[in-house]
């Protein structure tokens, strides 16, 4: 089994079990969409997963080989986009967007990125003018900078990146993931359903957390 | 080093662009600074002898007035995550954070310095020795202070905490560098409390970036 495979992993916040027992494989060139309740772990299971918290037990293995082994590795096969937009409101669309690409080692090419989700005319406004949508859609436009970058990573983990797109740009995301997935990638994308899974389907499998419990 | 350079850089960019944020410690040293020579009166003989001792204290507060916010804006906006996942070392970022912090607090305390020290009607060499205090002193407030931005993020009423947790640390450098001050004043060598400010600097520079990394691992988790 290649891809991303994790093993008996279990994560444990504040004394909680969050989940428990979890064995996931993800084949390259598919995508994982995670569905659960509120609180059943889908963020925390894409922290983990991303190395942003320990497991508590278990492993995670990527192309049959313990992540624990080379985090470095890790870290440079990963894009995490988390719940909150990591931009800094005085900066504009593309400094912000250059700073998380060269931060990254990746070729910062933020007109592209930008145009793929169409905000290309936003490049030079600072992101405190934009709006919660278009913020998203800035941050979602690192996913393009990797992708144009030679070596960008190929492991994306993704926590509810629909949130406040409007239909236009959940295509948009679904597109880029659908690129990356074309690419031989990997992604791992929570969802509460809706269109984001539905243009993914062909290419996705489900797994809900909730189903499980601990 | 490119990952210091690419943070550095922006840390002073979003100073620069956040405009009277970055003069707000250095306005707030020049008037607490000023308030006490109305409190305890104008002896012409008096103010010299404590001038240096008002300076370094004003200092250290206005230092920590802007050290909560080291790293609380990339906490609360998920920056702190991408910056741990980086390639970036987590202690070459807290590095990079404190001599942004430095750069936007610390050189603006150590130019306005010697215009307080006019104002004490401090003799020339103390004068001198102030600036060299200084010089060596507040890289040291900034570095040591990352400790505590990084350990109480997260944590409510964090500034009061940090207060706390880093006024104490910050004592060594007081007395030392008050010391020098008095020192030049009474006509004494500074040299030595100078070469422990110096060695205080060294230590804070190869010991409080891994602090902080540690401390900021802790927020992540």
């Amino acid at each position: 089994m290649q891809g991303l495979t994790t093993h008996n992993l279990a994560c444990i916040r504040g004394e909680r079990a969050v989940f428990a027992s979890l064995d996931l494989a993800v084949k390259p060139g598919r995508a994982l969409l995670l569905s659960g309740a509120n609180g059943s772990g889908k963020s925390s299971l894409l922290r983990v997963l991303a190395g942003l918290l320990p497991a508590a037990e278990g492993r995670i293995a990527w192309e049959g080989e313990d992540i624990a082994g080379d985090p470095d590795a890790h870290r440079a096969r990963t894009a995490y986009v988390g719940h909150a937009d990591p931009l800094k409101p005085s900066l504009t669309a593309s400094e912000n967007l250059a700073f998380w690409g060269r931060l990254y080692g990746l070729e910062p090419q933020t007109e592209a990125a930008l145009h793929q989700f169409s905000i290309a005319g936003l490049a030079d406004v600072p992101t405190r003018y934009l709006s919660a949508g278009q913020k998203r859609r800035v941050n979602l436009a690192r996913l393009a900078v990797g992708q144009n970058s030679k070596a960008g990573p190929m492991l994306w983990l993704l926590d509810e990146p629909a949130t406040g797109l409007d239909p236009g740009a959940v295509s948009m995301l679904a597109n880029t993931i659908l690129a990356h997935l074309s690419n031989e990638g990997v992604a791992i994308v929570s969802t509460h359903g809706g269109r984001l899974d539905e243009l993914l389907d062909g290419k996705a499998d489900h797994f809900s957390i909730s189903a499980r419990g601990s | 080093m490119i990952g210091f350079v690419l943070i550095l850089r922006r840390e002073l960019r979003l100073a620069w662009r956040g405009g009277t944020d970055a003069i707000i410690a250095v306005v707030f040293f020049v008037l607490a600074a000023v308030l006490f020579p109305f409190g305890v009166g104008t002896d012409p003989g008096m103010l010299p002898r404590i001038g240096g001792g008002i300076i370094w204290v004003v200092a250290l507060l206005a230092a920590m007035l802007s050290l909560e916010r080291m790293f609380a804006g990339d906490y609360e906006d998920g920056s702190l995550d991408l910056l741990y996942l980086s390639p970036v070392a987590l202690g070459t970022l807290a590095l990079a954070k404190a001599t942004a912090h430095w750069l936007t607090t610390g050189v603006l305390l150590l130019v306005a310095a010697p215009v307080l020290a006019l104002l004490y009607n401090l003799p020339g060499e103390a004068i001198g020795a102030l600036a060299a205090s200084m010089l060596l002193g507040t890289p040291v407030l900034s570095l040591v202070g990352g400790i505590g931005a990084a350990l109480t993020l997260g944590a409510r009423r964090g500034g009061v905490l940090l207060a706390l947790l880093i006024l104490p640390l910050y004592i060594p450098v007081l007395i030392f560098g008050a010391g020098a001050i008095d020192g030049a004043v009474a006509g004494r060598p500074i040299g030595p409390q100078l070469m422990v400010l110096g060695g205080f600097l060294l230590a804070a520079l190869a010991l409080a970036p891994w602090a902080t990394a540690a401390a900021l691992r802790q927020a992540i988790e």
